[in-house]
């Protein structure tokens, strides 16, 4: 029952390939995207925070993923996190993320455009810290 | 109900008046979304970012080849950037904030990240196999074994 992930579906160099006319698509949308002043990360700053308070992680990385869609330089728009939790314990797939997207109800409706999400209790993450790759932008991202 | 949506109704070969119908069925200012797939008549129904032919998300993109890599191509799909009342619409029904969101047998599956997740560890075959699909990764791993 094994996939042989060698050759699987997230080879993205493949989805490049045939992406061509992605680059065509308009993908402007500044205006929903939020810029950020000197070093300053406001975003992931409020993620990191709340995603701490709500869920006492063991290990969380907030991953700023804007740089690989066609938004500004500095933009906080795309994110994914890497959680590990306790919390996520006899908790249903679906309802983890939702766990997620609760603590950051405020940031989803304002500033993040997309988020992924990998949501493990402490046990999933001894087992496997694959965390895969996001794919790539099909001009969207403004849209 | 845009020029671009009716084209996408066609080419997928669902029946255009009947969704126009679940819409008008919806109450007042919501869309009903459990009509909208079910009337689409497939096993598997995805609210998506442009077409599977011209996805205009990566996310989008990414459960379209998943599905396709295990042979599925023939699944329902809806451009939510032609209608902001369905891409509300479906956000609000399943209590989730982005776009894909896949639905099997008129069910909320989850997004890219939850279809990625189920594609590693097997599980796609097995909820796919539940749809009547028999996903074309099985015969491969059969012919690994016979060579």
């Amino acid at each position: 029952m094994a996939l042989k992930f060698g050759r699987s579906v997230y080879q993205y160099a493949r989805f490049a390939k045939v992406n061509s006319f992605a680059k065509s698509l308009p993908c402007s949308g500044a205006s929903i995207h939020s810029t950020v002043m000197g070093d300053e990360k406001p975003v992931e700053t409020a993620i990191r925070t709340k995603l701490t308070e709500a869920l006492k992680p063991q290990h969380l990385d907030v991953i700023n993923e804007s740089y690989m869609h066609n938004v500004p330089k500095g933009t906080e728009s795309h994110f994914k996190v890497v959680i590990v939790s306790t919390a996520f314990e006899n908790v249903k797939r679906l309802q983890k993320h939702q766990l997620v997207h609760k603590a950051l109800e405020e940031e989803l409706e304002s500033s993040i455009h997309a988020l992924s999400i990998v949501a493990k209790t402490p046990k999933e993450w001894e087992t496997s810290q694959d965390v895969g790759q996001s794919p790539p932008c099909r001009g969207g991202a403004g849209l | 109900m845009s020029f671009i949506t009716r084209q996408i109704f066609r080419s997928h070969g669902t029946s255009f008046c009947r969704l126009a119908f679940a819409r008008m069925l919806s109450q007042e200012g919501t869309v009903n979304i459990d009509a909208m797939v079910k009337d689409a008549g497939k096993p598997i129904f995805v609210f998506m970012k442009g077409t599977p032919e011209a996805p205009r998300c990566g996310f989008s993109n990414a459960v379209c080849q998943i599905l396709r890599f295990h042979g599925v191509d023939n699944f329902g799909t809806f451009d939510v950037l032609s209608d902001d009342d369905v891409r509300q619409g479906v956000k609000d029904h399943t209590n989730w904030p982005t776009i894909p969101q896949v639905f099997f047998n008129g069910e909320f599956i989850g997004g890219c990240d939850i279809m990625l997740d189920m594609h590693k560890n097997g599980e796609l075959i097995d909820e796919l196999q539940k749809l009547g699909i028999r996903s074309v990764l099985l015969d491969a791993e059969d012919g690994d074994k016979k060579s």
